[in-house]
């Protein structure tokens, strides 16, 4: 009889050198420490004062951002909401330009002008995040229309929350990414809660995003978003339907944010034990049996953890000896001649 | 030089430009195949083809946000959203997403897009589809926002629009797409940022816009005519960049100063420029500077009642004439 041990490695795949293999297994497990870590820290140093305005973090989504990033080639595009860190983070955009912005000093990828919510870099191909709900679905329609315009192979990756798909720009965009059949995929995260409340309690359907596939004539495609791996080889496939020109994909990734929709939030909606039981399937938790599984060393696992941890530190310490942004910034790039003249 | 309607010097313009460079494309709603409502874009679909003039689905946000999209990473789109009045259904990309992404990402983007549209009224449409709406495009940092008047403006400045590398907001007068003027031949390229003093004059500066401009100008010949009074006319063309140092420079010469606006009254284009006088040309004045505006009030269908509601040439005489108290 087989073990649990034996299953779950059957169902991750055979071995050490299974499609995913050690290095990209390696890689993926960094990511969500990386973004788990450098969350966590976020979040205290809310409490410190030091990160001002609000800011919306992806505790326990960590999966969704790492097998994605991971599916990744240099060149395809992100585009991520206001809920953005745990994406950039993921493109390889280091923690100091991401906690710098956070707390808004010149060391920030934005240097302070965008904040939180609009986490950009354009060099790792994170072209911006976007905090009106379902603006950036019709963007990332746009990019993905100038790659096959311009018969380039890159690939518009667009992640959302589920309260996304009750905009009508979700729905917009969707059917005109089909009829356009661009290669865009849509990724919607869906963590339960719209905001504050269950998404159910607000949606026609069950699966918020995987049940409106089919009006777009699109494939229902709705994933464990807690387990890497199974994103990773989710996200492949749509990338190679996408640079196939097989149109585009919608992926509802199942997963549950541990902390509130935003800093004001301490989320006292959730039933009892809902918290407790999503976090039995932490992601990183999971991951790191998953590597065990596998027979990756511990200690070389351990080095990951220790490795982030001191990233984070260093990261932490450089934003908080980082001056504020000067105040010269503040009139420039509104215009594209850098400044901001509207007159003569 | 030929003469060429306003409509047709859309198409001009637009196959002008995109003879000119293979990453401008073209989108809207029954704008190829069709041609277009108001048959302003006839022939593009034909001469530039599927992948460069594309219909699109009755989705003004996918429009917005694919234009934005394309121009982000290196295209040079020009979006057509039918009438002006459903900017209100999509008005997240110009409010928030064209004008801010640059600013907020610290310079990393790029929005350099034009987006056409039929604004005003005259056609009876009510309401709904008759609106001037230039006036919520001025009020937004980062876009910039032009309305021409004449045909060969539209050729000139639809180019500068297109070549410009920030996001352009580019009304096109729905009453004057039948209207005629002489264009010359060849490439015709303006500049953004630029009025025109159409009539000179030294008894009063009128500032009119679009389909405001000809009725301005036949109000300056009737005022000449029947009043003596010699007024200057001057088409503002372009509300940002907003052209300052002529509109000072006329006032400075003619000492009194209206402005004749198709939007309704409150926060109209005017009220900024009257500020912008009053604020640093109050001594060149010899009276108050006067708005002549559509009332703010929604506008009606019934032929009778539109025809009231919008500055007419009788109106702009005779607030002249009362004002200038001759």
């Amino acid at each position: 009889m087989a073990t649990a041990k034996d299953r779950a490695q059957a169902s991750a795949g055979s071995g050490l050198n299974d499609d995913i293999g050690e290095a990209k297994r390696l890689e993926l497990y960094r990511t969500q420490v990386v973004i788990r870590e450098a969350e966590q820290r976020a979040f205290d140093l809310f409490l410190q004062n030091l990160v001002k305005g609000t800011s919306h973090l992806s505790l326990g989504q960590e999966a969704v951002a790492a097998g994605f990033a991971g599916a990744m080639k240099p060149g395809d595009l992100s585009f991520c909401t206001y809920r953005g860190h745990a994406h950039t983070l993921a493109r390889g955009v280091s923690v100091e330009k991401v906690l710098g912005e956070l707390m808004q000093r010149d060391n920030g990828l934005m240097r302070g002008k965008g904040g939180s919510m609009h986490l950009t870099s354009a060099e790792h191909g994170v072209m911006g995040s976007y905090a009106i709900i379902g603006a950036h679905l019709p963007i990332a329609c746009g990019a993905a229309w100038r790659a096959q315009y311009k018969g380039a192979k890159d690939v518009s990756v667009c992640f959302f929350g589920d309260g996304t798909t009750n905009i009508g720009a979700f729905h917009e965009a969707l059917n005109f990414a089909a009829v356009w059949k661009l290669p865009v995929i849509f990724v919607c995260e869906n963590n339960l809660y719209m905001e504050y409340t269950p998404i159910g309690d607000v949606t026609a359907v069950p699966h918020p995003a995987g049940d409106r596939a089919a009006s777009y004539g699109l494939e229902r495609v709705i994933v464990d978003g807690n387990d890497a791996d199974v994103v990773y080889r989710t996200a492949q496939a749509a990338f190679d339907k996408a640079r196939a020109g097989g149109g585009p994909s919608l992926i509802e990734c199942l997963t549950y944010r541990h902390s509130g929709h935003s800093r004001a939030d301490p989320a006292k909606y959730r039933p009892e034990g809902e918290l407790e039981r999503w976090k039995e399937r932490d992601p990183i938790k999971i991951y790191k049996e998953r590597l065990k599984q596998f027979g990756i060393a511990e200690n070389v696992i351990n080095d990951i953890d220790t490795d982030v941890k001191r990233v984070v530190d260093d990261a932490t310490e450089a934003c908080k000896a980082a001056p504020v942004p000067p105040v010269d910034i503040l009139t420039t790039d509104v215009y594209a001649d850098g400044g901001w003249a509207w007159r003569n | 030089m030929a003469e060429l309607t306003y409509r047709d010097a859309v198409i001009r313009g637009i196959a002008q430009e995109m003879e000119r460079d293979p990453d401008v494309v073209f989108l809207g709603e029954d704008v190829a195949k069709a041609g277009g409502v108001f048959k302003a874009t006839v022939g593009l679909f034909e001469q530039f083809g599927p992948l460069r003039v594309r219909d699109t689905p009755i989705s003004e946000q996918a429009i917005m946000g694919a234009a934005m999209g394309a121009a982000m990473t290196g295209l040079k789109p020009i979006a057509e959203i039918m009438f002006s009045d459903f900017f209100a259904v999509c008005f997240d990309y110009i409010a928030n997403e064209f004008p801010k992404s640059r600013y907020m990402s610290n310079g990393q983007l790029k929005c350099p897009l034009v987006v056409r549209t039929g604004n005003g009224a005259g056609s009876r449409f009510g309401a709904q589809h008759s609106q001037s709406v230039e006036n919520w495009c001025m009020m937004i940092p980062g876009l910039k926002v032009v309305a021409p008047s004449s045909p060969r403006d539209v050729i000139g400045l639809l180019a500068a629009a297109v070549r410009d590398p920030d996001p352009v907001i580019f009304f096109e007068h729905k009453s004057l797409y039948a209207t005629k003027g002489e264009v010359p031949d060849g490439e015709i390229v303006d500049q953004l940022g630029t009025a025109k003093i159409l009539r000179p004059g030294t008894d009063a500066t009128i500032l009119a816009l679009a389909l405001m401009v000809p009725r301005a100008l036949a109000a300056a010949e009737k005022l000449q005519a029947e009043h003596g009074i010699n007024a200057e006319v001057v088409d503002v063309r372009s509300l940002v960049p907003l052209d300052t140092q002529t509109i000072l420079g006329s006032v400075a010469r003619t000492h009194r100063l209206f402005t004749v606006e198709e939007n309704p009254r409150l926060c109209g284009w005017g009220a900024e420029i009257v500020s912008i006088v009053a604020d640093e040309a109050f001594y060149d004045l010899d009276g108050p500077p006067v708005r002549i505006t559509t009332p703010h009030i929604p506008l009606p269908a019934a032929d009778n009642l539109e025809d009231i509601v919008l500055p007419t040439v009788d109106r702009i005489v005779e607030t002249v004439r009362r004002s200038l108290g001759s």
